[in-house]
């Protein structure tokens, strides 16, 4: 194993124990804004898309295989903060907040 | 354009974490919830911004054109969608980040076979990121075919089925080894292909009403493939930002298996609802159906001091939420004290009830969660079941024959009279009666959710 891999690794694992943690302390009343809310976030690896096929030198494989996973990234990064801002949007606490 | 190290865009990495970190923090609250969905777009914005920032990328036109349809499509995506309709949006969206890790992970392959340099554990990471990726895209999208009722949402089963997945999964992981050891692309596509084909096989057999299990647990792979990814480009924020995603969906996979008493696995392999037939004709002798009318509920209704709501899939199905809320209205207009009774597993996804209420202007504090209303049921003069079914079958607590037994329900028939509004006497997607249906204090409101609400709200003003 590299020291890469071990540097790698240890953030996973705290990140995923940090993630069970905060996952905690959402109410169920918003597990579906919270699902489309990481979700947008797992569109992160539109970074790792970027990296692939931003730099000249890619070929033309790597390059349509890039372009299909910016597509892809974008589409869960763009609709998964919208629609979960649409959707947060409509939880009031009482009435009179309704516009 | 600015050329940055790979040292300062690491940094905007550990500010994008941060942003992710925080921003799911304010999600624990309704009140700082939009704002924790905008702190974590920022990080988003951040880590893509210094990304396209690096030295070596430079086809920002490429890059710009694919971001374009993206945005176009998410942008229009989010905001057509209805509400009822959100399972299948969260469904699509998971598979979405399910290909892009396993575009990645292929194209990343293919470049550092051409340039010679393939260590063992970044191969280890392409061959999950692939496999992971492509049974997410494909078991996504069956799951979205599901919920849209393009396809039967029944389970669907044949003989053997389990080891034709193994066996299929087994092919997929053989042929990434393959790649690996031959170094060639094409053998990584075909894992890749065959990953796509166990994505569709696993999800066939499980039924409608529990997606909400399974998009939890697509929405876990997709981080999961996320990680994969940033393993391969030995990229924390892919990783940090996927590990997040992982902890939410398996936290919610396990908070839905145990709504529905059932292990994971036996949701995944279970086909549940296929095997109850048999037992669902046994129980259908013995106490009578009683069906009312709008008139006699409004009745009901009406002289009631408290009422508790129960809502299921039949009332997103009947789209009869602002109905719903309007005969809440016309309800407490009377002085009648009404509440929600949200049952975890209610609808096709996790918090589904929630948002569809929300949507209706439901303030949230009228929505309670099953552990915080069941104490109330008892002084409940009417509980209102709205399309729920198996959710409040009391045969699960009290029937330990029955296959829903042990499972966590709204204890609606604790209330002083229970109203059910229901379309037919089909039993529920578990294929099992509802002993509810039977109750001396049960009495049925046959028909469209909505079209029955819409009655109910008529006949109550009329009071």
């Amino acid at each position: 194993m590299s020291d890469e891999l071990i540097q790698s690794l240890t953030v996973f694992v705290l990140a995923a124990f940090l993630g069970i943690e905060l996952i905690r302390r959402v109410p169920m009343l918003l597990h579906t804004p919270l699902m489309s809310g990481t979700n947008a976030i797992s569109g992160i690896v539109i970074v790792g898309a970027i990296l692939v096929g931003g730099a000249s030198g890619a070929s033309t494989l790597e390059s349509v295989l890039a372009f299909v996973a910016i597509v892809l990234a974008t589409i869960n990064v763009v609709g998964g903060f919208l629609v979960t801002n649409r959707m947060l949007a409509m939880f009031r606490r009482r009435d009179r907040d309704a516009k | 354009m600015i050329a940055l190290t790979q040292t300062t865009v690491n940094l905007a990495y550990l500010v994008a974490a941060v942003c992710f970190v925080v921003g799911i923090r304010f999600l624990a609250s309704p009140r700082t919830a939009r704002t924790g969905n905008v702190v974590a777009a920022v990080g988003m914005t951040v880590a893509v911004a210094f990304t396209l920032a690096l030295d070596e990328i430079d086809r920002y036109a490429f890059v710009a054109s694919a971001m374009a349809v993206g945005a176009v499509i998410g942008v229009a995506g989010a905001r057509l969608v209805r509400m009822t309709a959100m399972p299948q949006m969260v469904a699509l969206l998971n598979g979405a980040g399910g290909g892009a890790a396993a575009g990645v992970a292929i194209a990343e392959f293919n470049r550092l076979v051409r340039f010679g340099d393939l260590p063992a554990d970044t191969l280890a990471a392409i061959l999950g990121a692939t496999v992971l990726g492509g049974l997410t895209l494909s078991g996504s999208v069956l799951a979205f075919a599901k919920l849209q009722e393009l396809i039967q949402g029944r389970p669907i089963v044949f003989p053997g089925q389990q080891v034709v997945n193994a066996a299929v999964l087994a092919v997929a992981v053989a042929l990434a080894v393959v790649a690996g050891a031959t170094e060639g692309t094409g053998w990584l596509i075909a894992a890749l292909g065959a990953a796509l084909v166990f994505g569709v096989l696993f999800v066939l057999p499980i039924g409608g009403a529990d997606m909400p299990v399974v998009i939890a647990l697509l929405n876990a792979f997709s981080g999961l493939g996320g990680v994969a990814a940033g393993f391969v480009l030995d990229n924390n924020a892919l990783i940090v930002g996927g590990a997040l995603v992982g902890a939410s969906g398996t936290l919610l996979t396990l908070l839905m298996a145990k709504a529905m008493n059932r292990s994971v696995a036996n949701v995944v392999f279970g086909a549940f609802g296929q095997l109850q037939v048999e037992i669902g004709e046994r129980a259908v002798d013995g106490g009578t159906v009683r069906a009312t009318t709008p008139d006699d509920v409004a009745v009901q209704l009406s002289f009631a001091r408290r009422v508790i709501i129960a809502p299921g899939y039949g009332m997103a199905v009947a789209q009869a939420q602002h109905e719903t809320r309007q005969l809440a209205d016309a309800l407490e207009e009377r002085g009648v004290d009404v509440k929600y009774a949200i049952h975890p597993v209610a609808g096709r996804m996790p918090g589904h009830m929630n948002v569809l209420l929300a949507e209706a202007q439901v303030p949230y504090t009228q929505l309670y969660e099953m552990e915080r209303i069941n104490p109330e049921f008892p002084q409940a003069d009417v509980a209102l079941v709205i399309g729920a079914n198996d959710v409040t079958n009391p045969a699960a607590t009290d029937d330990p024959a029955s296959p829903i037994y042990g499972m966590p329900i709204l204890e609606v028939h604790q209330a002083a009279s229970v109203v059910v509004l229901k379309r037919s006497m089909r039993p529920g997607f578990a294929g099992v009666d509802n002993h509810l249906y039977f109750h001396e204090k049960t009495t049925m409101l046959f028909g469209d959710a909505k079209d029955s609400v819409l009655q109910l709200i008529t006949a109550v003003k009329a009071q």
